[in-house]
């Protein structure tokens, strides 16, 4: 127990005198994490809205094989973008492994899939009738698509911020395609590892709390902005 | 509301950009085994390096069994590693350019002070032998963690049960292994597995550097420390850049010079002193020790 106040102590701590190697940390988490949170969002809106107004063959299946994605351990994941970018491996002529351009790629497979799968999910909470009645005023396939987004932002959001978290709380990519390399690849969970194996449970637990911080600040931040914006 | 929108999405394409476009410095990658990390050596070194050669040294912390495959694969430069068989190996299969050892340091069975298998005083191998006879009797007083994760240390844990006459499955099929405490496999770094061994009142097999450093932390002592089989080599090998062309060769030589040049070699060998009061490493520039 006494560790745990301890902890709570030196996260104050590491907070209020903005320990410089905490900030770049928390920077650099923010920076990777939220790289791979846009770019995934930058497919999966349009893909997402694309399938819902699609029919097609094997929908269905498409949206079972994206929500099973959900499930991916993010270990398999760094393993599988790992081996892929290995020297040895087929896309190893890029030299890329141990980049933070590599863990974005590792972060995008992991996310991608829950982004687009409650992308769609989201959607098809929209009222038909809506989408019926902008079509018979003359509305066009992007101005139907914009119209659903709209719509259903709260739970679009709700999608996104799932995503951005789960690519700033997950270690498995980060160790295994970013190496966690001091002043280069290591982000907060990587930081809160390496403190545990060394022992220094108090400072694993502070990044943990400081991580947690960082998640409330971003989540007030996007729930001021979503409830400024005009009807 | 559009320039809000505007303004989000130039944040949103400065972000993705600053990460995009972090230029790729120019960097020598390395893989070393958990203890040389956990020590803080490499910490101390890599400044010292970085200044002198001008290039950005990229540590990863693996195991030992983890950085030669990461060499195997070219995707490090070179290993810096402490298993002198799979080392050997490693050169002979053409991964690896040349074996140089650079520094030592001694194994030791660190355990709970009243010593519950009464090993004090026995040669490594004898005290692993009345582990297994004694531990199958009592495996809840007599508790060993291993390693257990194809490190240098777990390497070394092997060796001495193979001196002790016994083969490794023969180990981890006994009923002391069977038992719900008795011989664990922790599988994971030197540190943690010494807290284990703490919380657990266990015996283990550490490098005395990370026994020091971790010192502060743990009511275990140094049980068995002396012994031929309980010397612990670290040796650097460039990874071979016949193999991998798309290895930085050149920097990795440097580093192998860096690591044996007298200077060097020097702060080795006083490394640890200011904080533990001995040295954590002795240095021994490229050669064998003891030979």
């Amino acid at each position: 127990m006494t560790e745990i106040w301890q902890g709570l102590i030196r996260a104050v701590q590491l907070l209020v005198s903005f320990d410089a190697e905490v900030v770049e940390i928390a920077a650099r988490t923010l920076r990777i994490a939220g790289t791979s949170s846009l770019l995934a969002a930058i497919i999966s809106l349009p893909l997402g809205t694309l399938i819902h107004f699609r029919q097609f063959r094997g929908k269905g299946a498409l949206i079972n094989i994206v929500q099973t994605l959900y499930f991916l351990p993010t270990v398999i994941v760094g393993l599988f973008v790992f081996v892929l970018l290995s020297r040895a491996g087929p896309l190893g002529e890029l030299g890329i492994l141990f980049t933070p351009q590599a863990m974005v790629v590792g972060q995008m497979v992991l996310i991608t899939p829950i982004m687009l799968g409650m992308t769609i999910s989201a959607l098809s909470g929209v009222r038909k009738e809506l989408l019926e009645t902008a079509t018979s005023l003359g509305a066009s396939g992007s101005q139907l698509g914009l119209l659903v987004l709209r719509e259903a932002r709260y739970a679009v959001l709700a999608a996104l911020l799932l995503g951005f978290g789960r690519a700033l709380s997950e270690l498995g990519v980060a160790m295994m395609v970013g190496g966690n390399i001091d002043g280069y690849t290591r982000m907060m969970t990587g930081a809160i590892w390496l403190a545990t194996q060394r022992g220094d449970l108090e400072l694993a637990l502070a990044l943990g709390i400081i991580l947690l911080f960082l998640a409330l600040v971003i989540s007030i931040v996007l729930n001021r902005l979503q409830q400024r914006r005009p009807q | 509301m559009k320039t809000r929108v505007i303004v989000l999405a130039v944040i949103a394409i400065a972000v993705i950009v600053s990460v995009i476009a972090t230029p790729r410095v120019p960097a020598l990658k390395i893989a070393t085994t958990s203890s040389l990390y956990d020590t803080g050596l490499w910490a101390h070194l890599e400044p010292l390096f970085e200044e002198q050669h001008g290039v950005k040294l990229h540590v990863f912390r693996v195991g030992t069994g983890i950085a030669l495959d990461h060499g195997k694969r070219g995707d490090v430069d070179a290993v810096v590693i402490h298993d002198r068989t799979r080392e050997e190996e490693f050169v002979a299969g053409g991964y690896g350019v040349e074996r140089v050892p650079f520094a030592y340091n001694y194994f030791m069975i660190v355990g709970p002070e009243d010593d519950p298998a009464g090993i004090a005083g026995l040669k490594p191998e004898d005290a692993f032998r009345k582990l297994l006879e004694d531990g199958a009797q009592d495996p809840d007083r007599i508790v060993f963690i291993s390693r257990g994760d194809d490190s240098g240390t777990h390497a070394k844990e092997k060796a001495i049960w193979q001196a002790a006459g016994f083969a490794y499955h023969e180990v981890q099929e006994s009923s002391w292994s069977k038992a719900r405490d008795g011989y664990v496999k922790a599988a994971r770094g030197m540190g943690p597995t010494l807290l284990m061994a703490n919380e657990k009142g266990a015996y283990t097999l550490t490098d005395n550097g990370t026994f020091l450093a971790y010192k502060g932390n743990l009511e275990l002592v140094p049980i068995v420390e002396t012994g031929a089989m309980l010397l612990n080599e670290y040796s650097v090998i460039a990874v071979n850049p016949d193999r991998h062309p798309g290895t930085n060769a050149e920097m990795a030589g440097n580093l192998v010079e860096f690591l044996t040049s007298p200077d060097i070699q020097d702060i080795i060998g006083s490394y640890g002193v200011d904080e533990y009061g001995v040295p954590l490493f002795s240095p021994c520039a490229g050669a064998e020790p003891g030979e």
